[in-house]
């Protein structure tokens, strides 16, 4: 690792994240979507659920979180994209410092963007209602699997942030992701689908991670779907970080 | 004649050049864009690479700054190969593109701390404070980038290759899309420059840019240099001008800087 690895992303993640504090309605824009269907599907869908839970936004909450992380990423890809666009990215390429700093500042960026946006979603969910009994640890344990969610989801991120070749290319990717918990326990029990759509629901990601955090919220035995969503997170991880640096190498080669 | 003795040729002045090219080719998959190009730039100099469109001046400039590999030949800037020294190039080195590659959500000062910052340098704020009146941008300093003009963005753009006092520095096109007021203040900058000794390889598509400025100029053409001199042995290519009476009428240029420029005066006092 190059010695000014840690200095050269810690200089560049200052840059983006005050990208961030001047344009705060990324922020928002991201939490605007998620906490519109919480409150739709709360107080217009939501009696007609049946959950089998005490209260929908208890058993709402864990997809919505997802969600908000999917939408959250595009603007990853969107600052990578204006970078390589605007000729900056080649200005730093070009320059004495360890040159994967310029990708991991992004990275990081996306962490702390998403956290903030969990952050007022849950803030929101909570004036609506959403109470939980989980304690410190249950809370870092949440905390955890969507850290590795929104870690996983950057790195697809990356991808086209590096090779789109609009603007709407770069975010459009976003949108099946968005979709992925529609078809999935976040906000109908899996066993009330068809066969086939039931079969999907119950194989993809999304699933075992929203019963991974929702057993985390009501403090039941997480089983395996915990283990279950955090293999599905280092998979999506590991996969998406090897085309990204595929992606990576080509542009600085 | 006495013109061109009065320029000594590039091998007596200095025993190393700033930038050597030897056979230097780049396909993008069908496509040969550099067909063997070979360049040699003496330390201190102004060299200028001039071509249409399309010529091949910006791969040229993306391999010697380490951006681009070649398919063949040999690159070496500050006495580093580009290919096997990569990072000791990077040392010596900065790129101005062939657009202002700067942030512009950023401040002025903003963007040149942070050059500064990854070059680590010490002090970072006082050397954008420095740059920042070398280039009369103090005032404009703390707005941010997005307001500047298209010449106070190129002139940023420069000040930050200037962090670090690289000894080698690398212009594509750094006029395109300027106005004449604007084209005339980067050269200017570009002149300070190589007054302090750096070797600056400049491309450009204007002729009078590299008339201009350029100590020697090659003209790239489909992806060869096509001739190689300075500008009074280019010159001499072609047979000897004819002596014309014509009648000296003010460019549009000189009228639109007389008038401009006094304005601008006026408004400075």
């Amino acid at each position: 690792m190059n010695k000014h690895f840690l200095g050269d992303t810690a200089v560049l993640l200052g840059r983006s994240l005050r990208h961030i504090a001047r344009s705060p309605d990324t922020i928002i824009t991201t939490a605007i979507m998620p906490i519109a269907m919480l409150l739709l599907f709360v107080y217009v869908f939501g009696g007609a659920i049946e959950t089998g839970s005490d209260s929908y936004v208890n058993y709402l909450l864990p997809g919505i979180l997802l969600i908000t992380i999917a939408s959250g990423i595009s603007y990853t890809a969107f600052r990578l994209f204006g970078d390589m666009q605007g000729g900056i990215f080649e200005r730093f390429q070009s320059m004495p410092i360890a040159r994967s700093s310029v990708l991991w500042a992004h990275v990081l960026t996306s962490l702390v963007a998403n956290l903030i946006s969990l952050v007022v979603v849950v803030g929101v969910a909570l004036a609506m209602g959403f109470r939980t009994g989980a304690g410190v640890l249950g809370w870092l344990a949440v905390a955890g699997i969507l850290l590795l969610f929104t870690l996983a989801l950057t790195w697809i991120a990356v991808i086209p942030g590096l090779t789109a070749k609009s603007v709407d290319g770069a975010s459009a990717f976003s949108y099946p992701l968005i979709f992925l918990p529609f078809i999935s326990s976040a906000f109908v029990p899996t066993a009330s689908m068809p066969g086939p759509v039931r079969a999907f629901a119950e194989h993809q990601p999304v699933t075992s991670i929203v019963n991974a955090i929702r057993d985390l919220f009501t403090q039941q035995p997480v089983g395996t779907d915990i283990w279950t969503a955090l293999a599905w997170c280092v998979g999506i991880l590991v996969v998406a970080f090897v085309f990204a640096d595929i992606s990576y190498r080509r542009k600085i080669s | 004649m006495l013109a061109v003795m009065s320029i000594p040729p590039t091998t007596d002045r200095v025993a190393e050049p700033a930038i050597q090219v030897q056979g230097l080719e780049k396909s993008f998959k069908q496509l040969k864009v550099l067909r063997g190009v070979d360049i040699d730039v003496a330390r201190g100099s102004i060299f200028a690479l001039l071509g249409s469109n399309g010529a091949g001046k910006t791969t040229v400039v993306k391999i010697l700054s380490t951006l681009l590999k070649a398919d063949a030949g040999t690159a070496r800037v500050n006495g580093f190969d580009v290919a096997t020294q990569a990072a000791d190039v990077r040392e010596s080195i900065s790129l101005t593109g062939q657009f202002a590659a700067v942030d512009a959500i950023l401040t002025g000062r903003e963007n040149l701390v942070l050059v500064a910052r990854l070059r680590h340098l010490k002090g970072p704020g006082a050397i954008a404070d420095d740059l920042l009146r070398r280039f009369s941008l103090t005032e404009a300093g703390n707005r941010r980038v997005a307001t500047y003009s298209g010449g106070m963005r190129r002139r940023l753009d420069i000040a930050m290759s200037l962090i670090g006092d690289p000894p080698v520095v690398f212009l594509d096109e750094p006029t395109t899309g300027l106005d004449p007021e604007g084209r005339l203040e980067v050269w200017q900058a570009v002149r300070k420059l190589a007054e302090g000794g750096t070797t600056v390889l400049l491309t450009t598509q204007y002729l009078d840019e590299a008339e201009q400025l350029a100590d020697r100029i090659a003209i790239l053409h489909e992806g060869r240099i096509l001739v190689n001199g300075t500008l009074n042995e280019l010159k001499q290519l072609l047979p000897p001008a004819e002596v014309e009476y014509v009648e000296k009428q003010p460019t549009l240029e000189d009228v639109f800087l007389t008038l401009v420029g006094a304005r601008a005066e006026k408004e400075q006092r």
